[in-house]
């Protein structure tokens, strides 16, 4: 013990200095709040002052027939916007970025940043352009089917209850589908040549050495956007805002987490705004989140081989 | 190399496949762009075609150009990103010089706490923020935003500059403390410098969400003075649902800023994510 507090070195202050910016604004602006809107989940207005309601606001939530409906909805909503990522963006992302990472692919660089384009724009543009060209106002969309003979599929996707929410998902594929193709990209890049030259000696090519060799190696750049699509997922809020509008439209059929939890907390039309159930709902999104991240930290990413090469 | 991967059908179909999906990546954003520059009739009569010399018209940009304070707009998205990019580039060096160079007690324990925010959206906490923005007579200022941002940037900006600073090599850090530099000049003259290339990457990834960012603008700043163009456009467009000139112009306008943007900077961008330090 003597020995560790001689060579103990004078407090070392510049560490605290480099440290100090990025940790207050980080505390002050992000973890503060955070910690401060799950502790307003506990309380409740009564008149103006703020009482203690334990978990009142959640039973309410769950329960309350009044808010039940809305919650559950929206809840599932937000499930089947997250399954339909899981289930064509992220797909359509591994075989664009096997494609492109084939060997000696001319063009390579302007197919990437072109499918990339759309993830670069906001939400806002995404939502009004596809608006403007699902419309039955504008021609655009009929006439296209028309084109290859499918006009009569035709109907305002948008305006009706059982296609608006996947048609929205659809959109979000369209404008996110560059982020798991770049990251499996880059996953694919990173497999040495001659893990697939092996490959080739043994006979394994084509297809069944993506199957065998590739896929394999990229698991866990599959899981990582995995969590990242659901993290942002449940997170989401403006496309449907600047599509549907806050009432998320038609009949509350695209209404998700995000867009439950402007309304509750700003109020909309009849309804007044509440601090305390929007927290509430603020609170539930983060549980679920952390659901979500925990159990792909402590289920899913233990269990994934890595290959260090 | 072997030839066997690829023989020249697989190789047209692969062209085949990407070509397709490049149009459909691309066509929402041509069919926008070129028909903000044709007139009403023309927009709905023919949609597909590009503007002639017939339907050609700017009514779209003169209408937006008057009507919405776009300029104003621009210039608070532009502050907003560029001081949020500033302070994130600049706490989130110094923070992960830290973390990367010295060795203290909490030094893991402090990189996880600021890497909890990659993955616990900021968003979360909202109802809070605005309290406490209004608490400190903050709501409708710049500053606000500014705020907001650096935070919701630091956490990966943290996470991915350590990366490349434990790189940076220690000869040369200890070159610059023999010959007496101190700590700051160490970090400001010897590091900064040759870290500059992930600099850019995590500028390019703090940037877009910043810029497109709708939920932080309509709630702690949706005053007239301190609009971003996100907000701005998405309330024009609101308003003029019908003016279908006026829209698609709006759209049009922003749409090419970032555009611009993306293709100064794609290769930088491109080379951030393939470089693995998103991994």
């Amino acid at each position: 013990m003597a020995e560790s507090t001689e060579i103990r070195r004078p407090m070392r202050w510049h560490i605290a200095v480099f440290l100090a910016p990025a940790v207050l604004v980080y505390t002050a602006v992000m973890i503060v709040p955070l910690f401060g809107t799950l502790q307003l989940s506990l309380f409740s207005a009564e008149g103006q002052t703020r009482v203690f309601a334990g978990l009142d606001n959640f039973r309410t939530l769950f329960f309350d027939p009044r808010w039940a409906a809305s919650f559950w909805n929206a809840l599932w909503n937000n499930t089947w916007f997250f399954i339909i990522h899981m289930l064509v963006q992220n797909p359509i992302g591994v075989v664009l970025a096997a494609l492109l990472s084939s060997p000696r692919l001319h063009f390579s660089a302007f197919y990437r940043t072109a499918i990339f384009i759309p993830t670069i724009l906001s939400f806002v543009i995404v939502g009004f352009a596809w608006k403007l060209i699902l419309s039955p106002l504008w021609g655009v969309a009929p006439n296209l089917l028309d084109l290859v003979g499918l006009k009569s599929l035709f109907t305002p996707w948008l305006g009706k209850e059982e296609y608006a929410l996947t048609t929205l998902g659809l959109i979000s594929v369209w404008q996110f589908v560059g982020i798991p193709m770049m990251l499996i990209y880059a996953a694919l890049l990173s497999i040495p040549d001659e893990v697939i030259e092996a490959a080739e000696c043994d006979g394994i090519t084509g297809m069944a050495q993506f199957w065998k060799i590739k896929l394999p190696l990229i698991l866990p750049s599959i899981g990582i956007i995995s969590i990242l699509t659901f993290v942002g997922n449940f997170n989401a809020f403006d496309l449907i805002y600047s599509a549907q509008g806050a009432l998320a439209g038609p009949n509350f059929s695209t209404d998700i987490l995000g867009t439950f939890l402007y309304r509750t907390f700003f109020g909309f039309q009849l309804q007044i705004g509440d601090p305390y159930m929007g927290s509430t709902i603020a609170s539930m999104m983060f549980f679920i989140i952390l659901a979500g991240v925990c159990l792909y930290l402590f289920a899913v990413q233990t269990r994934l081989r890595r290959y260090q090469f | 190399m072997s030839t066997a991967t690829s023989s020249l059908p697989r190789t047209i179909a692969a062209h085949a496949v990407l070509l397709a999906y490049t149009a459909i990546a691309l066509f929402p954003v041509v069919v926008i762009v070129v028909n903000s520059f044709k007139s009403r009739n023309a927009i709905f009569r023919s949609p597909l075609s590009p503007p002639t010399t017939e339907t050609f018209d700017l009514i779209g940009y003169t209408t937006v150009l008057r009507q919405g304070d776009f300029f104003l707009y621009f210039q608070n998205s532009f502050i907003v990103t560029v001081m949020s990019l500033f302070l994130v580039l600049l706490f989130g060096a110094m923070a992960s010089f830290a973390l990367s160079e010295y060795r203290f007690r909490g030094n893991s324990l402090m990189g996880l706490y600021l890497a909890l925010g990659i993955m616990i959206p900021i968003r979360l906490g909202t109802v809070a923020i605005l309290q406490l923005m209004v608490a400190s007579g903050l709501v409708n200022t710049l500053t606000a935003l500014i705020l907001v941002y650096t935070a919701q940037g630091l956490p990966l900006a943290v996470f991915i500059l350590s990366e490349f600073m434990k790189q940076v090599s220690d000869d040369l850090k200890n070159a610059g403390r023999i010959d007496g530099l101190s700590e700051y000049r160490i970090f400001f003259r010897l590091v900064l410098p040759l870290v500059r290339p992930a600099m850019a990457t995590v500028a390019v990834f703090t940037m877009i969400p910043i810029w497109n960012d709708l939920w932080f603008p309509l709630i702690l700043a949706p005053s007239e003075a301190t609009k971003t163009v996100t907000l701005g456009a998405q309330l024009f467009i609101g308003q003029y649902v019908t003016n279908w000139n006026a829209v698609l112009a709006a759209l049009s306008l922003a749409i090419l800023p970032v555009l611009i943007l993306y293709l100064i900077f794609s290769r930088q961008l491109i080379r951030g994510i393939t470089s693995g330090a998103v991994k």
